[in-house]
């Protein structure tokens, strides 16, 4: 050990944490569904794997893929254009846990809030403009940001369509709130 | 040194290392420029402009195009690993990158190999994975909004998107949800909770609440997190001790977006450009400022 070292922080060497927590399951309605998305999904480079379902959700089928959780958004979007949807998409350390449900609105008079998790969307209620997309973490929202901000609610891209992490999949989940909120 | 570390939504924006200046609303690094708007150029724009009111250097950037597929921020991540741990940096800034434990984990062994051990400040992606990874009280601050300290009060949540309904925060439970994090080890040495009230806190709890100037329309803004987290960190890389630099940081920024008058569709450019004003009338209000919201 040299002298230095013997200022350095004393950091575990081993993580406390399995590093499958930002990993995801999918289950499939058969085995053959599963057979196609990897086949699919290993084909556009994705990192999955094929693996037994936990116990919390055993139903049936014996398989299930385990994936990127953070980029759930695109790769449902993929599954779903090559016409093997899974039936759920849940985390691997508590696949119990269900995407939020709850919204938060704010009225600020001229203009309309809607938060879904850590993703708010805000447009002007006589325009129906998007004005305004704050919060979250991961790449794809200033890039969400920058495609939909600016733009009726109407004629602005989907969420679904253009983003491609679980962020965007909590922004999908606002901009579907406000189009309730908004429709006549 | 100070560097910050962040991605640009532009699918085709180069891995680059360099100074980062500010030309009006553009930061330029190694010839390059990127318009601020929100995310990490908003973090480096407000860092820049509050390190220039204090004279300090321009800040380091390490950047990176990616919108969300994840591959400008596994390109930067590995490239952190091979070089962090042969650098001098005094504080670093993690923000806009595409959450990934093992990754997170291999930046953090690159940083301790450092030879003096840095200031690690965390927000947006970074900061989930380094929650996501269990390894959050090696940081020394992060800067959640209110969605995301519920995230990190959920011991079992992965992602904000799936925090649990229960822990799903209403405002007046930001205390609660700030003992929760620390209760289970999600917490680094000192939060910084933006919201309608800032509030910093540490393991022993709620140290300073900020709530004026009050400009409710601040959390519409695309940005204005961002900012927050640029002006503490350049506060930080100055020299001020981490609790003052938060509470000044939470009164710069709530000054700032006061000055510019906002309203949901203000852009946080306008509001950057605030920040120096704001900065020297907090400079000279300091004293009675920490009076005003020490907790007693």
């Amino acid at each position: 050990m040299g002298f230095l070292d013997f200022f350095k922080p004393k950091w575990p060497k081993a993580f406390q944490r399995s590093q499958s927590w930002d990993r995801g399951i999918m289950v499939f309605e058969n085995t053959s569904e599963v057979i196609r998305a990897e086949t699919l999904l290993k084909e556009e480079g994705w990192k999955i794997r094929v693996m037994g379902p936990p116990p919390e959700i055993r139903s049936g089928c014996d398989l299930v893929i385990e994936f990127p959780l953070i980029e759930e958004l695109k790769i449902l979007r993929t599954l779903q254009k090559a016409g093997v949807p899974p039936k759920k998409m849940v985390p691997v350390n508590s696949p119990l846990l269900q995407p939020v449900d709850l919204f938060h609105i704010k009225d600020f008079g001229q203009y309309l809030m809607v938060r879904a998790a850590n993703m708010k969307l805000t447009v002007h209620k006589e325009t129906l403009t998007i004005v305004n997309i704050s919060g979250g973490g991961c790449p794809d929202v200033p890039y969400l940001a920058q495609e939909m901000v600016g733009k009726p609610l109407g004629e602005a891209p989907a969420p679904r369509e253009i983003g491609h992490t679980l962020c965007g999949y909590a922004l999908q989940l606002a901009y579907e709130e406000m189009k309730r909120r908004c429709s006549p | 040194m100070l560097a910050i570390v962040g991605t640009v939504p532009h699918k085709h924006f180069p891995l680059i290392g360099g100074k980062v200046i500010l030309e009006d609303n553009d930061i330029c690094i190694q010839g390059k420029r990127v318009s601020v708007n929100r995310g990490t150029p908003a973090l480096l724009a407000a860092a820049i402009k509050t390190g220039e009111a204090l004279g300090q250097p321009p800040p380091f950037g390490y950047l990176v195009g990616d919108i969300g597929l994840g591959h400008g921020s596994r390109y930067l991540y590995e490239y952190l690993t091979h070089h962090l741990g042969e650098s001098g940096f005094h504080t670093i800034t993690f923000h806009y990158l595409q959450p990934d434990v093992d990754w997170h984990n291999r930046v953090l062994f690159a940083i301790e190999e450092m030879a003096r051990r840095p200031i690690l400040i965390a927000d947006a992606g970074f900061m989930y994975a380094a929650k996501m990874s269990g390894q959050a009280q090696l940081y020394d601050l992060f800067t959640p909004d209110a969605g995301e300290l519920a995230f990190m009060a959920d011991e079992t949540a992965p992602h904000p998107f799936y925090t649990r309904g229960f822990i799903l925060h209403d405002e007046n439970q930001v205390p609660d949800l700030i003992a929760r994090a620390y209760n289970y080890n999600n917490a680094p040495r000192y939060l910084l909770v933006k919201g309608k009230r800032d509030y910093v806190a540490n393991q022993q709890g709620i140290l300073a609440t900020i709530d004026r100037p009050m400009e409710e329309t601040l959390e519409a803004i695309g940005g204005t997190g961002d900012t927050l987290t640029g002006i503490v960190t350049a506060l930080i890389e100055a020299g001020m001790e981490i609790k003052k630099s938060a509470i000044m940081a939470a009164c710069v920024n709530r000054l700032a977006g006061y000055y510019a008058k906002p309203s949901p569709a203000t852009q946080v450019r306008e509001i950057i450009r605030h920040i120096p004003e704001a900065l020297e009338e907090i400079l000279e209000k300091r004293e009675e400022i920490h009076k005003q919201n020490a907790v007693q």
